[in-house]
């Protein structure tokens, strides 16, 4: 064993009540850090989640139409208004084309090409508005988890049948096996098989969202053959708007990532994850002080120790890390404390408080990566504390050590 | 002829940049291998400068140093370091032993610090020589648990593990009972006479003193007196 861990170990070992000490205070501050990330992480994931559950990362679409004026002499006539151009459903030009090549995208890793647009849903004298929204639905299910929330029937829209939210079904009377009347694009009202209901976990969704077959709502918004969009899932979501960016400049379409249609909720993730930080950093700052005061006082305690191994032949080196090695042992015993505290804090807090429906009030996200960089920040601010203390170690004059301790 | 395991020459030194205090005046010393030297003088005389410059802890102000046939005026700390470890024991007059380590780990200290690592070789090397001073019972006991008669008989171990040539000893029985004092001095004569190891010892004790194969006096940073001791009777552990 090297000298410097038989001694760093046997310094500890000796001032144990001490030692015990400020590991407690490592642990309780390693605690905070794993309980508070993963509070926070739980929180962000499960806002996210709840967020992309009902919306694609990504939204391809045609650019908006502009008037453009026509003019008989550019030289003498001013217009003192131009009226902006209502908003019809377009089909994207060559659509199969551009969703193949969105597909070979890099950090894209699903494409739906979809056609939506308005549409009214009739039952007996109930009249609701809808948006009708046909795609392949394996394609639109690797966009949306509609599959995993189906709460009646299948999803799998036939030609004349239609998949609809709980509210929707709810609001009109229908259930699995009924039919409705959908119309769009002020045809007459065709009658569709409700063949599937889903729950989304969003009621506005739920109210709203009419699945049909590509085909059909071709038909129904007299888009023969076209999309209006392509919906795109990415790697890791928080590239979405890099990858938006690509797409735009690529294909001169408009893409709109979720982080811009959300950025509110970005800027209050933000917000909470810099709360979260300036508290760890002042966590981090009370270990830090901890092991250093311990260390200070150690150095104090021991000059006369550290004379004497000085007189014996141990290396300024040697004490040096000597000391170092202490903390960075007080912060590894301290980590490995504070991450099974934090953790098991943290599961009885979600334990604790459930929702009614048995899920967690406080989603607790905690992972082996989390825990290593708490472990490793503890053992790197245990280390950093002790440099001072370790550089007077070294210093000490033995001689002057030895005589006046 | 061997070198001398001391070899002092014209060694001053002084402290203070405003007020310069002369502590030692042009020492010349010079202690062969087997010689058994008792350093006396009163407070004050710079014998705690001396045993530190000889212990290679202090840097004279001039003059030269030789250990063990090495001048080490122009060696820097590391070599400094490594020349104390391997060419000088220590005793001092508390003991000064770790307090956290048993009475095998203090003596093994000297050789933990040479090699920068402790090895299974070691301990029983450290035993051995803890039974040599009778000390087998309390291998494994901690200072604190030891007499200090004990305690001295372990940092006398400690000191000759390395079978360091020149073991420098600052009033090591100051602080005994009669009788310890008497079995530790004994102790050191029989190391002296077995292995041929040096010894300089700062006393106070004038009939220890006569002991010795030679006393030195110094007064006022000076050596006054060099004197051989005739007739010592032969010393018995």
């Amino acid at each position: 064993m090297p000298i410097s861990w038989f001694l760093a170990a046997r310094f500890l070992r000796e001032g144990r009540a001490q030692s015990a000490l400020i590991v407690i205070g490592v642990a309780v501050g390693v605690a905070v850090m794993v309980f508070l990330s993963a509070l926070i992480g739980g929180l962000e994931t499960r806002l996210v989640a709840q967020t992309l559950g009902t919306q694609a990362h990504i939204v391809v679409r045609p650019a908006d139409e502009a008037a453009r004026p026509m003019m008989l002499d550019a030289t003498t006539q001013t217009l003192a208004h131009i009226e902006r151009t209502a908003q019809r459903a377009r089909s994207i030009l060559r659509w199969q084309q551009v969703s193949d090549e969105l597909s070979r995208t890099d950090g894209v890793t699903a494409v739906s090409p979809t056609t939506s647009g308005p549409a009214m849903a009739l039952r007996a004298n109930a009249t609701r508005a809808v948006l009708l929204i046909g795609a392949d639905a394996t394609r639109f299910a690797s966009i949306y988890p509609v599959r995993e929330h189906i709460v009646a029937g299948r999803f799998d829209p036939s030609r004349t049948g239609c998949v609809i939210g709980r509210e929707l079904a709810s609001d009109l009377g229908v259930s699995v096996g009924d039919k409705l009347r959908l119309s769009a694009s002020g045809e007459v009202a065709e009658l569709y098989v409700v063949d599937g209901v889903y729950d989304l976990g969003n009621r506005e969704v739920n109210r709203r969202w009419v699945l049909v077959a590509q085909r059909t709502a071709q038909t129904l918004l007299d888009l023969p053959g076209g999309v209006t969009s392509i919906e795109l899932r990415v790697r890791s979501v928080y590239e979405a708007e890099a990858i938006a960016a690509r797409v735009r400049s690529r294909t001169g379409l408009i893409a709109d990532s979720w982080m811009q249609s959300n950025a509110q909720l970005l800027v209050a993730l933000q917000s909470q994850g810099s709360s979260s930080a300036v508290i760890q950093a002042f966590v981090i700052l009370e270990v830090a002080m901890g092991i250093a005061s311990v260390l200070v006082v150690s150095v104090a305690q021991k000059r006369k120790e550290i004379g004497i191994l000085r007189a014996m032949g141990a290396r300024r080196a040697t004490v040096v890390w000597v000391f170092l090695l202490q903390g960075a042992i007080v912060g590894l015993l301290g980590s490995i404390v504070g991450a099974a505290l934090g953790a098991g804090l943290g599961a009885a807090f979600a334990a604790m408080a459930r929702n009614a429906d048995g899920t967690a009030t406080f989603p607790f996200s905690i992972s082996w990566a989390l825990l290593g960089r708490s472990s490793l920040i503890a053992v790197a601010t245990g280390i950093c504390a002790a440099v001072l203390p370790a550089r007077s170690a070294s210093r000490l004059d033995p001689a002057e050590a030895i005589r006046n301790g | 002829m061997a070198e001398p395991v001391i070899d002092l020459r014209s060694v001053c030194k002084s402290y203070g940049e405003q007020v310069v205090t002369d502590v030692l005046r042009s020492v010349d010393l010079r202690v062969e291998r087997g010689e058994f030297v008792a350093l006396i003088g009163p407070s004050g005389s710079g014998k705690s400068t001396l045993l530190n410059i000889l212990g290679l802890l202090d840097r004279p102000t001039s003059g030269s140093v030789a250990i063990a046939g090495v001048e080490t005026t122009s060696l820097g700390d590391a070599e400094l370091t490594r020349l104390r470890g391997r060419s000088i024991g220590f005793v001092f007059q508390f003991h000064h032993l770790l307090p956290g380590l048993s009475a095998t780990e203090n003596v093994m200290m000297p050789m933990i610090a040479a090699e920068g690592r402790r090895k299974g070789a070691m301990e029983a090397r450290a035993r051995a020589l803890l039974t040599r001073v009778g000390l087998d019972p309390q291998a494994d006991s901690l200072p604190s648990q030891m007499s200090g008669g004990q305690q001295q008989r372990v940092a006398i171990a400690r000191a000759l593990v390395l079978d360091a040539p020149l073991v420098l000893a600052d009033e090591p029985t100051g602080n005994l009972d009669t009788k310890s004092a008497n079995e530790v001095f004994a102790l050191m004569r029989a190391f002296n006479a077995e292995r041929g190891v040096a010894f300089l010892m700062v006393t106070h004790d004038p009939r220890l003193a006569a002991r010795c194969d030679r006393v030195v006096e110094l007064v006022d940073g000076q050596i006054v007196s060099d004197q051989p001791q005739p007739n010592i009777a032969p010393a018995t552990p």
